[in-house]
């Protein structure tokens, strides 16, 4: 299979590998996909408190080039965003940057997937936050 | 050393030079049809027909009069298992095989349990050979082939052929093997495999693609085939079709070659072959081997790179040709039925490759390979977030994944 040159980059370039402290309570951690399938993410934001913008993302993924490359895509767009935009992102958005062939769509649909886990994650975090005499500043309904 | 490098020997191998000079006569100088009976065309192709007989039987201790020429290993397992089924239909329709098969045999057996011909898919063990308790008791009166092959295509491990050919000696079973991979690579013995049909093709021992030949028993028992293509009656009316001459004289050269050189290649190869996985399992841990290490082709290996997934590592060693397991690399998208069928995980089986060491490698370019995997699997592993749970003690297989 002959690969894009974006993904080829990603790969050889993977962007923002790594894990944050996932017992943060600004950081939301998303894992999806399973060995047996050949694809697992693990997908990470770190949340500003003050301003409820991502401030950092991180990943590790288990599967082809072309999933290494959609998780790899998905954290340089989380950074900078707040946590609605966030949401915004759709897999079909990564197909495109990417140029994915059809076969590969499942590991554009597996980023999208991971990135409402992690901010899944973060929001149940926030919301079980006990409010110490202050409100948590940004949960979103 | 040029690259890209080729470690896929058992898709297909290079043509040897040597096989290309001897067939060249025969497509413009020599080109006679070798059914021409009446004339010195006819007769030159003839001869040069029987001399390749003689060089495939030499190699698998035949007799000449028992190769019959076909277009390949496909065809030839085809008009083995369909040509035995029908010529035997009246002695029963019973067929045993095994679910590591090459999808020739496999498909050519589902098509006939379609026309109500019933077949056992034997399971293998851990190590990817057959039981052969189990052979045994799969056999009934209404058996009338066993088709296992002499050695896997994926990964390497050669079936014990020679009890399973005497088994079927006692039943009055007859007894057909894929001989594809394990012919040229190891000595093969019709007779002291108790071999009944045998497919061979040129491609696999770096002969041309495109021609074959099937192995037919004549004697003790001999064996009798009905015909899958009609016309002509060429091949004992086993097989028509003009002969393909260049084809048939390049596999003959390569079966000779192969017969001569045969000890000191396989320890070459062996030798290549032990140097590259001890190289990759003393520099990274949880590797893991793929079928028995006994009872395996000298050229063959097939590993699997705990945490890693086998499409991502070959685009980590895009300069080097192998293959894996991976569903990722699969048409089909499932990870391979060999792997699955030995009872690994299907992340095993994802995170396989299958390496074929040949005649023309060199132990530069296995250094050079083994140096750049060991590379890719650290880096991948870095970003691996299975390697990283294993790492941290928690056991991956009872983590409940969230999956579509």
């Amino acid at each position: 299979m002959a690969y894009s040159d974006k993904v080829l980059d990603h790969y050889n370039n993977p962007r923002n590998v790594g894990s944050l402290d996932k017992s943060a309570e600004n950081v939301g951690t998303g894992m999806v996909g399973a060995p047996e399938c050949g694809d697992v993410m693990k997908l990470q934001i770190k949340v500003n408190d003050a301003n409820g913008i991502i401030e950092d993302a991180k990943f590790k993924t288990f599967g082809c080039g072309s999933a290494i490359a959609s998780s790899s895509l998905a954290t340089e767009w989380l950074k900078g965003k707040t946590v609605d935009e966030a949401l915004a992102i759709k897999n079909t958005d990564i197909v495109n940057e990417l140029s994915l062939p059809p076969v590969k769509i499942h590991c554009s649909v597996l980023a999208e997937d991971a990135i409402k886990a992690a901010i899944g994650d973060y929001r149940s975090k926030q919301a079980k936050r006990v409010p110490a005499g202050q409100k948590a500043e940004h949960t979103v309904a | 050393m040029k690259t890209p490098i080729y470690l896929d020997n058992h898709a297909t191998t290079q043509m040897d030079p040597r096989v290309l000079d001897a067939m060249l006569p025969y497509f413009t100088k020599y080109f006679g049809n070798a059914a021409s009976r009446n004339h010195e065309f006819g007769w030159v192709a003839e001869q040069a027909v029987d001399k390749a007989r003689k060089q495939i039987a030499d190699l698998i201790g035949a007799s000449a009069r028992e190769i019959i020429f076909t277009s390949g290993a496909t065809e030839s397992d085809n008009l083995a298992i369909k040509g035995v089924a029908e010529m035997y239909a009246e002695k029963g329709n019973h067929i045993i095989t095994a679910a590591t098969e090459h999808k020739a045999v496999l498909d050519t057996c589902k098509k006939l349990e379609k026309n109500g011909y019933r077949v056992t898919y034997l399971p293998v063990k851990g190590d990817g050979l057959i039981d052969l308790d189990m052979l045994r008791e799969a056999i009934t009166d209404k058996t009338i082939l066993v088709t296992i092959m002499y050695a896997n295509n994926e990964i390497g491990v050669l079936q014990p052929v020679a009890e399973i050919g005497k088994i079927c000696r006692e039943k009055g079973v007859l007894f057909h093997t894929d001989g594809v991979q394990a012919i040229g690579k190891v000595p093969v013995d019709v007779n002291r495999d108790h071999i009944d049909l045998m497919s061979i093709t040129a491609h696999k021992l770096y002969g041309p693609k495109g021609v074959g030949a099937l192995y037919v028993r004549r004697k003790n028992p001999r064996v009798q085939l009905t015909a899958q293509m009609d016309g002509g009656g060429h091949e004992r009316g086993m097989r028509s079709g003009t002969l393909n001459v260049p084809g048939i004289v390049g596999l003959g050269e390569a079966c000779a070659i192969c017969q001569r050189e045969m000890p000191e290649e396989t320890k070459r190869l062996q030798y290549l072959r032990d140097k590259l996985r001890n190289k990759l399992e003393s520099e990274l841990d949880e590797v893991y081997l793929n079928g028995s290490w006994e009872h395996r082709l000298p050229h063959s290996l097939n590993l699997s790179f705990a945490y890693v997934e086998g499409e991502s590592l070959l685009m980590g060693i895009n300069d080097v040709a192998v293959s894996s397991g991976s569903a990722c690399t699969s048409a089909t998208l499932e990870p391979s039925y060999v792997l699955k069928a030995l009872g690994l995980g299907d992340d095993i089986a994802h995170s396989s490759i299958r390496f074929g060491i040949g005649r023309f490698n060199t132990e530069e370019e296995i250094d050079y390979v083994a140096e750049k995997l060991i590379n890719v699997v650290r880096k991948l592993r870095e970003l691996s977030p299975l390697y990283e749970m294993a790492k941290e003690g928690i056991d991956l297989s009872k983590v409940s994944w969230v999956t579509d």
